[in-house]
């Protein structure tokens, strides 16, 4: 950072600006950047909540959400992303401190979990167009595979970022560009599950309760 | 400005992504255990049938839904006023104002579209 003097033309006062020239450390905005695409994240999922809630009701004389929903599959579900929530967190701990072999442990055990959550949706929607209630059937059906179907892509795509990133651990070990990683994937990891929170109390217990 | 506000400023935001800001053991703890009560309520109101009115349960496992969000932008999300200088939190209410926009918006909007353009049942029978 420059200071720089300048007599401004009429004044007779020397005027002091500061120059801002911090070099930026690499990186050090990413995390304020993530966290900005997360938010417009936040807007895609807002936008099919809200075509969801406009014709979630509209059943085209088929299925309703009552005839469809499991309730405790859902449950496990919830339970298979609010468990692996808490070990990312706990490898985060094992990052915090520098240890390498436990970080990759609750990495492996998070994307069990993950995995678990991602299979148990999968055999949901094949279970539901085996039975005919596949995405065409009804607007209630087509929003309900685009809106749930979008958070599993998301938790596919959190998966295959989490393996390449216990590569890059095990190549490079925790450096700097690692842990910056690795807190990127725990914001990503954990906004996911947010959004879960919205759509089994949205889609699936108020579906039930309609 | 002064010149020490600034060098704070430049210390803070930038420190190779290392803000410290991680939350501890307990605190994930805490987190977990609140959410995993808050998860819980809910499903046991709906699988159980607990309230006989809908419109109740509906309220009460939103108002949870809402305090869950809270819980784990706190614990898990580490969100906090001071985190790059206000500037996720900053991000983060101008999203909620958009949000509340679109989903409140929506649904404001079709439902009267709903109500009004409702086919009288006489009409389709007409020639």
């Amino acid at each position: 950072m420059n200071m720089m003097t300048i007599t401004a033309p009429g004044g007779d006062q020397p005027r002091v600006f500061l120059v801002d020239e911090e070099h930026h450390a690499e990186g050090g905005s990413t995390m304020l950047g993530f966290w900005i695409y997360l938010m417009s994240d936040c807007l895609i999922f807002a936008v099919l909540f809200a075509v969801y809630g406009v014709i979630g009701g509209n059943y085209a004389a088929g299925p309703s959400p009552k005839d469809l929903f499991d309730l405790p599959l859902v449950a496990v579900n919830t339970a298979m992303l609010l468990l692996s929530s808490i070990t990312f967190g706990f490898a985060m701990l094992a990052m915090e401190s520098k240890r390498i072999r436990l970080t990759q442990i609750w990495l492996v055990v998070t994307a069990l979990f993950g995995a678990a959550f991602v299979v148990i949706e999968l055999g949901e929607f094949a279970h539901l167009i085996h039975e005919g209630a596949g995405p065409r059937r009804s607007a209630f059906l087509s929003s309900f595979f685009t809106l749930v179907g979008t958070h599993g892509l998301h938790v596919t795509f959190g998966l295959i970022w989490m393996l390449t990133l216990m590569a890059q651990l095990a190549r490079h070990g925790l450096i700097p560009a690692n842990r910056r990683r690795m807190m990127c994937l725990s914001l990503f990891w954990h906004f996911l599950d947010v959004i879960w929170i919205g759509v089994f109390t949205f889609v699936y217990l108020m579906g039930f309760l309609r | 400005m002064s010149v020490d506000a600034h060098a704070d400023h430049g210390d803070h935001g930038h420190g190779d992504g290392d803000d410290g800001s991680h939350g501890s053991l307990g605190s994930y703890l805490i987190g977990f255990g609140l959410s995993v009560i808050l998860t819980a309520i809910p499903f046991w109101l709906v699988m159980d049938g607990v309230l006989a009115s809908k419109r109740a349960a509906a309220l009460i496992i939103m108002a949870l839904a809402a305090v869950q969000i809270v819980v784990h932008m706190i614990f898990f999300l580490h969100m906090s006023p001071r985190s790059e200088n206000g500037w996720t939190l900053m991000a983060l209410l101008f999203t909620l104002v958009l949000v509340g926009i679109t989903l409140s918006g929506s649904l404001w909007v079709m439902y009267h579209l709903n109500a009004n353009m409702m086919l009288d049942p006489g009409m389709s029978q007409m020639p």
